[in-house]
């Protein structure tokens, strides 16, 4: 086998690695758009705050130490423990419930029955407001989240496939955590559809989506749907959290990883769960195979603007995504 | 009456299963229901009729729960009811149909008849996301429900299709299958032939005087289609403007002097 071919199937595995991140971040978008229809602009600095809140429980941070300290004149900064990471997560996991619950009590309630505009721009609000909320809870430097997840090549992978083809062929990189990811991801998805498909509240939660005056009529809680579909939302964006923030550090710019995930959407449909896959799998592996078959055509850094083209060309031609609902409009 | 009594048709009526008291219900200035008490037995098929505005949407709403009324009590099953959200009356036995048809447009006929069915179900969510044990046995008792009821109304033949693509006449029998599915003890259809050719009239017709002959269901339903309501129910309130004109059986309502000017006008000489 030629070397060239190794090196594209290379770049095309660590495509389809990336894409599964991606996804992960979508799943959180699409989740809250198919229960409730808000394209939720916060899910990203969710993913932020859930990794902030998970580092800030393991290393043992008093939560809003600087307001602490600059009201009552102290010097107080960490409780001087470790929680072990499985703990840290549930516990994250119950500040997300918490979360869900407040934005639900607090903002949605009160939005009930609004323009999608409107609520979209309530969730706009809401990621500034949970971005500030973050940073004072925290502090704003760069962390390092560390739960004991693999990292770096896998070197059985690389010693594995060495040698293969050519002699001089030195095997395939394969990051660790990114096989990490797609496990976990896969696991998630399995989970969702079993939820979404097969029990009661998933049930519910399609009912609410379709048609709220029907779904009361049947004996569903609005509320408790909804703040269950924040709460699983919150859950996916602290796996999103967890993944990214391992790889790259828990810092601001994780709340950004949102703007990826919206090529995703329109490439998979906003409302398909299978969709936000195969759309991450897609944009990940096509910005890579791109940059790598067309990238030192035209001087390389395509990977920026690769995703948002394809997203653009499929709202010309295929507004409602892959997998999407059909958009009929009846008159 | 107090002790339920015996149709024309010799079916046995039972006890009261709910009791408007003085209801009346504001909306700003505009008074939709006024001073209106009456009682629903169990069995029977109970309707309320009055031309269009005279608030029996409305007085729906208030049984079902989705008005909460200015003032007056709500008594079911010899209790009083509190203030109460729209899930919670439906989690006590009150199914209902709407005038504009809710349904689950993107889901098939037998999945949303199978959401009439959630209040049955009680096994753990691990349980029902593997399918196992009490879950998997708890399923099968709510499908078999779900499927007599969808053949009871003869909407086998499309159990699989998207409701969203159904006529309208189906889409009428589709949610009555739903609001069947819960096995209420209180069944109320808000216009259940509003829209309706004569043919599909006589079939709904027939679908409810069933449902309350095989099930025993109580059925409070809404029209104002005198002919159709006469046909069908035990009792009949009358109301026009809120108010409440006449109450008994079809031929005591027919007799009454306000029922008759309110249906076919006063002259005002």
């Amino acid at each position: 086998m030629p070397d060239q071919f190794l090196f594209a199937t290379e770049v095309f595995i660590n495509g389809l690695m990336s894409g599964v991140l991606y996804a992960l971040v979508a799943l959180g978008f699409v989740l809250i758009y198919k229960a409730s229809g808000i394209f939720n602009y916060a899910q990203g600095v969710m993913a932020l705050f859930a990794a902030m809140t998970l580092v800030g429980i393991m290393d043992g941070q008093v939560p809003f130490s600087h307001i602490i300290n600059s009201v009552f004149g102290t010097n107080v900064h960490h409780f001087g423990w470790h929680v072990p990471a499985m703990l840290a997560i549930l516990l994250t996991a119950g500040v997300m419930v918490l979360f869900a619950w407040l934005v639900q009590r607090l903002v949605m309630r009160h939005l009930v029955g609004q323009e999608p505009i409107i609520l979209f721009m309530a969730t706009i609000g809401l990621a500034y407001f949970l971005e500030g909320v973050s940073d004072l809870m925290w502090g704003s430097e760069i962390k390092k989240l560390d739960i004991g997840l693999p990292q770096g090549g896998s070197f059985w992978i690389e010693d594995m496939t060495a040698g293969l083809g050519s002699d001089n062929f030195y095997g395939f990189f394969i990051d660790n955590l990114d096989m990490v990811a797609t496990v976990v991801a896969a696991l998630l998805v399995t989970g969702l559809v079993l939820f979404s498909q097969y029990t009661k509240q998933g049930r519910a939660m399609r009912a609410v989506a379709d048609d709220h005056q029907a779904a009361l009529s049947v004996g569903i809680s609005l509320n408790f749907i909804w703040v269950l579909v924040w709460s699983v939302a919150g859950f996916v964006a602290l796996v999103a959290g967890i993944m990214w923030g391992t790889k790259s550090g828990v810092q601001f710019s994780l709340s950004l990883i949102a703007l990826k995930a919206l090529p995703v959407l329109m490439l998979g449909g906003f409302t398909s769960i299978p969709g936000a896959i195969v759309g991450g799998l897609i944009i990940g592996v096509g910005e890579k195979m791109f940059e790598f078959a067309i990238g030192p055509l035209v001087g390389g850094a395509t990977e920026n603007w690769f995703a948002y083209v394809l997203a653009l060309l499929f709202l010309v031609f295929r507004p409602q995504g892959l997998f999407g609902e059909k958009i009929i409009e009846r008159v | 009456m107090q002790d339920g009594y015996t149709t024309a048709d010799g079916r046995k009526i039972g006890g009261v299963v709910m009791e408007m008291k003085n209801i009346t219900l504001r909306f700003g200035g505009v008074v939709a229901i006024e001073n209106i008490s009456f009682d629903i037995r169990e069995g029977e098929i109970r309707a309320i009729i009055g031309p269009n505005g005279a608030g029996k949407s409305s007085m729906l709403n208030v049984i079902s729960g989705f008005y909460i009324p200015s003032e007056g009590e709500v008594w079911y099953r010899g209790e009083k009811r509190p203030q109460m959200r729209p899930y919670k009356v439906a989690q006590q036995g009150i199914a209902r149909t709407f005038q504009n048809i809710a349904l689950f447009e993107g889901m098939s006929v037998l999945d949303n008849v199978m959401t009439g069915r959630l209040g049955h179900m009680k096994s753990g969510l691990f349980a029902q996301a593997l399918w196992k044990g009490k879950a998997e046995a708890e399923e099968v008792v709510n499908r078999e429900v779900a499927e007599k009821v969808i053949d009871f109304l003869e909407i086998q033949h499309i159990r699989k299709t998207p409701v969203g693509r159904l006529p309208y006449g189906l889409k009428k029998r589709v949610e009555l299958a739903r609001a069947l599915a819960a096995e209420p003890k209180l069944l109320l259809l808000d216009e259940p032939m509003a829209g309706m050719n004569v043919e599909e009239k006589e079939d709904m017709s027939r679908f409810i005087l069933d449902v309350n002959d095989e099930f025993g269901t109580t059925i409070t339903l809404i029209e104002h289609d005198m002919g159709v309501v006469m046909d069908l129910s035990d009792r009949v309130v009358v109301m026009d403007y809120g108010k409440k004109i006449g109450d008994g059986t079809p031929d005591e309502v027919r007799n009454n002097q306000q029922v008759i000017d309110a249906y076919l006008g006063v002259s005002n000489d």
